[in-house]
């Protein structure tokens, strides 16, 4: 039987999500900004699903799969943003957003 | 004694954390996503190592076979080049990366410490199968399901939206 320590599970959701935010700080890329998010909902899912085997209980996989909805709207909708963007700009830096008109 | 699961545990874990600091910091956005895949795969073995089979299954298939393919596509309409790969070189240059790197480091440093400061000896042990979260899914969630389905409704109608202003304004 598998003995896995939760809190390595823990960690691992953790170092993932610290690695998205790190992703999301450093990147001015449009587009590498919305994989960091996804790699923050991701190692929040793992949290969850560790957590949620922990007790035995199913909660923690359907929250991960919540995530995995919330996860795919935005990415939906982030994605059309930023080529509605693109084509009016040709540019993907972050800072061009700021010239926006209404 | 480690027996097999715990040691494909720890490999993917290592696979997924080396595989997410590469795509973070790959000029080319294509490479980034190659590697986004091999760290969402990677996640997957993690997780149906902790005894959740479905989630692992559907980690592959919608993160890395709908959702990265979605980014994959994105990349593909927009031309990027070499001079795209330039002006990423260019952004990533210099001191840009220290900051954001000491804050993530200390705050992941914090949990870290949250989280073994208790000393649990709690293991994750059970394997819970398709048919428990389906019942778990479509009887207290209920609700939950009902909201997500209207929340991917909304970002249907919101990128329909989107992409219908941009092909009239091209015409």
């Amino acid at each position: 039987m598998t003995a896995i320590p939760m809190a390595d599970g823990l960690v691992l959701g953790g170092i993932l999500f610290a690695l998205g935010l790190a992703g999301l700080l450093l990147r001015r890329n449009l587009l590498l900004i919305l994989v960091s998010i996804e790699i923050m909902l991701n190692g929040a899912g793992v949290a969850f699903v560790a957590a949620g085997s922990r007790w035995g209980q199913a909660d923690g996989q359907v929250m991960f799969l919540f995530i995995l909805a919330a996860a795919a709207a935005e990415v939906s909708v982030g994605l059309a943003l930023l080529l509605t963007h693109y084509h009016r700009r040709q540019t993907l830096d972050a800072d061009s957003v700021n010239e926006m008109r209404g | 004694m480690m027996n097999l699961m715990e040691i494909a545990f720890f490999a993917a874990g290592a696979v997924a954390v080396i595989a997410t600091v590469l795509a973070i910091t790959r000029l080319v956005a294509v490479h980034a996503l190659l590697y986004l895949i091999v760290s969402l795969l990677a996640v997957a073995v993690v997780f149906y190592t902790m005894g959740a089979p479905l989630v692992a299954a559907l980690e592959v298939i919608i993160y890395a076979g709908a959702i990265v393919v979605l980014f994959v596509f994105v990349v593909m309409m927009m031309n990027l080049g070499v001079q795209d790969r330039e002006i990423e070189r260019k952004w990533l240059a210099g001191r840009a990366w220290i900051g954001p790197v000491i804050l993530s480091a200390l705050l992941l440093v914090e949990v870290i410490y949250l989280i073994v400061r208790v000393p649990v000896s709690a293991t994750v042990s059970s394997v819970l199968t398709p048919k428990q979260i389906g019942l778990a899914l479509y009887g207290p969630y209920l609700l939950g399901v009902e909201l997500a389905s209207m929340l991917l409704l909304g970002a249907l109608v919101g990128a329909c939206h989107l992409g219908r202003t941009r092909s009239e304004a091209r015409q």
